[in-house]
């Protein structure tokens, strides 16, 4: 007996060693999904050591590449800042316009979600943190980010960039974390798909591609159209961009569905910063309905009768050529509908200076505000310049009256205690009213 | 006229090396960490798998199956943590691969450029259908295999251990 133990020691051992990672093999994979994840139960030991005894060489590599690269950078770049700075302020005063109109657009799609009972999920809070690391394995896509649960990290976390989806934190340490890129085999997402509103489930598969699963062969998709989160998986929320679709054509191994490829919109083979999504913000439709009974009560304390002076009117009047077409509302539908203040072209800010049509551009984008110096005598402005939509005769009133502006217009924050006047306007009047004029909006509320 | 005597057991063909404990323990690491760090700048890096090439060198340096099985275990298991792969597949493979390298060490002459270069090579083609098997087998996934991408791959990292094993030989100790 000694003697076959002498004889046959190495391929005893050699079968010893692999019976315990067999075993071991056979414990993780058994083990029912998410067990493994550190919210669950912990993540591996092992991973924990290899990840702490390596990470901190990655992190000091990756600080000290950075420091050298920005202060090459920073020596080379100066000569432009200044007019990169220029440049940089005019695109920021285009965005601020932008961003008006886009909030105003939001905050409308806000209140027919509300109306219609929605939850909406979106981005809430945003943790920006470098790649260090990855899988360094062809089969494994997962990539090592400097931020850990020291940071507010935690694991199902969804990662992105601006581009677009990146993937989901799977382990979290305290320094560092890793997560799983949406090409790999083990990753998943509900998405849908912009044009054609088809959702289905994207995946990736061990050669880093990524298929969106089923969908039925008879649906029409075509090549480019965009892919974006469903939010139906709960770790995504709705509406991130994932990619573009590459390539349609029948799932031979699923016949009735179809495989489309998509191309995803971050590139995942060359990440060098990415944000962690460490707050989704939740908005139930209850609180939105009572924001909306607010907004309605102050609207209506706020519709109070005006008499502009006729100058004013003059000064302002400006046909509407679409105010025939445009119903009249009846008296109870601005309450149900009644927008938030400051908000929405319902009810303008007392000291903001109204846009009227003549000074708009073609693309509903108003040019830079020029405060009167008489109306800065009247209405001294605050530190900050705020940019706010105002009504207009060129307001539109939507399908459910809600009043809709496409011309952002800047205004000059209010002085506190200066209640806004409402004008008839907001109710979608066909009327244009001295409450859509500069001299009407500086005067107090009568 | 006297002729020597040469087989391919001569003392010189089997001799054993040994490596001091910092050599053993950091150039898998620094095997490892090269392995997760490069292919974040250069993606194309991942073909390498540096962690089996030093697996092989150990495994034929030492010339003993037992050290060699264990380096292999451990580089592996220690390379698997940073995959989303049950922790053990790799582990298996180069636990295979360092026994066989060592086996094969000690009967054949294992340090020079073309035996270094065909005996990667094969290492590399095995490790990859024993990981492939492994992962369809025990751990129920799906892995592709690419004739043609395996080979390049095997071509590639063949050509790396010629580099890499000479610069290698320099930690080398005689028992």
């Amino acid at each position: 007996m000694e003697n076959f133990f002498s004889r046959y020691k190495n391929p005893l051992v050699l079968m010893a060693i692999l019976f315990v990672q067999v075993v071991a093999l056979a414990t993780q994979v058994k083990r029912p999904e998410g067990s493994g994840s550190a919210a669950s139960g912990g993540t591996r030991l092992i991973r924990v050591w290899t990840v702490t005894a390596i990470s901190p060489f990655e992190r000091a590599l990756i600080a000290t590449g950075s420091y050298i690269r920005r202060n090459f950078h920073n020596y080379i770049d100066l000569h432009d800042v200044r007019q990169q700075n220029r440049q940089l302020q005019d695109e920021i005063a285009q965005l601020k316009l932008e961003q008006v109109r886009m909030q105003q657009d939001a905050e409308q799609a806000k209140r027919l979600r509300s109306l219609l009972g929605f939850t909406q999920h979106y981005v809430g809070q945003l943790l920006p943190a470098q790649v260090i690391g990855t899988s360094g394995a062809e089969q494994s896509h997962m990539i090592q980010i400097d931020k850990g649960s020291r940071s507010g990290v935690k694991v199902d976390m969804p990662v992105i960039t601006p581009d677009g989806i990146v993937g989901k934190v799977k382990d979290v340490f305290p320094f560092t974390s890793m997560v799983l890129l949406i090409n790999d085999r083990d990753s998943g997402a509900g998405v849908i798909l912009q044009t054609s509103r088809l959702q289905g489930v994207l995946r990736g598969n061990p050669q880093g591609e990524l298929h969106v699963g089923d969908i039925m062969s008879d649906e029409k998709i075509d090549v480019g159209e965009e892919v974006v989160t469903s939010g139906g998986d709960r770790i995504y929320p709705k509406g991130l961009p994932v990619g573009a679709v590459s390539r349609v054509s029948p799932d031979r191994e699923n016949e009735p569905f179809l495989a489309v490829k998509v191309k995803p919109a971050a590139d995942l083979s060359r990440l060098e910063e990415v944000l962690v999504v460490t707050r989704v913000a939740q908005e139930s439709p209850q609180q939105s309905a009572q924001d909306t009974n607010v907004r309605a009560a102050d609207i209506l304390s706020e519709r109070l009768p005006s008499v502009p002076k006729p100058e004013e009117t003059k000064k302002t009047h400006i046909p509407n050529t679409r105010a025939p077409a445009v119903p009249s509302p009846a008296p109870a539908q601005p309450a149900a509908n009644a927008t938030k203040p400051g908000a929405n072209a319902s009810v303008p800010a007392a000291p903001a200076r109204a846009a009227t049509p003549t000074n708009t551009t073609k693309t509903g984008v108003a040019p830079k505000a020029v405060v009167k110096p008489e109306q800065k005598a009247a209405n001294p402005p605050s530190p900050t310049t705020t940019w706010q939509k105002t009504a207009t005769p060129t307001d539109t009133p939507a399908a459910n009256g809600v009043p809709v502006n496409h011309n952002p217009q800047p205004k000059v924050s209010p002085t506190p205690g200066k209640k806004p006047k409402a004008p008839a306007a907001a109710e979608g009047s066909p009327t244009p009213t001295p409450a859509a004029s500069p001299e009407s909006q500086e005067k107090p509320p009568q | 006229m006297n002729y020597a005597a040469v087989s391919l057991t001569s003392r010189e063909e089997i001799e054993v090396h040994r490596f001091s404990w910092l050599v053993s323990l950091g150039i898998p690491l620094l095997a490892i960490f090269i392995q997760v760090f490069f292919p974040l700048r250069l993606p194309f890096l991942s073909v390498f798998d540096l962690p089996l090439l030093v697996t092989i060198f150990f495994a034929v340096a030492r010339r003993r199956p037992i050290p060699g099985m264990i380096t292999g275990a451990l580089i592996g298991t220690v390379q698997d943590a940073w995959t989303s792969l049950p922790i053990g597949v790799n582990g298996i493979a180069k636990t295979i691969i360092g026994f066989l390298a060592s086996s094969l060490g000690v009967k054949l002459d294992v340090d020079n450029p073309g035996s270094r270069f065909l005996m990667t090579f094969t290492f590399y083609l095995v490790h990859r259908v024993i990981y492939v098997v492994i992962v369809l087998a025990l751990v129920g996934g799906n892995e592709p295999f690419s004739w043609g991408h395996t080979l390049v791959a095997a071509l590639a990292n063949a050509l790396l251990s010629v580099v890499l094993f000479a610069g290698l030989d320099k930690f080398k100790q005689r028992m």
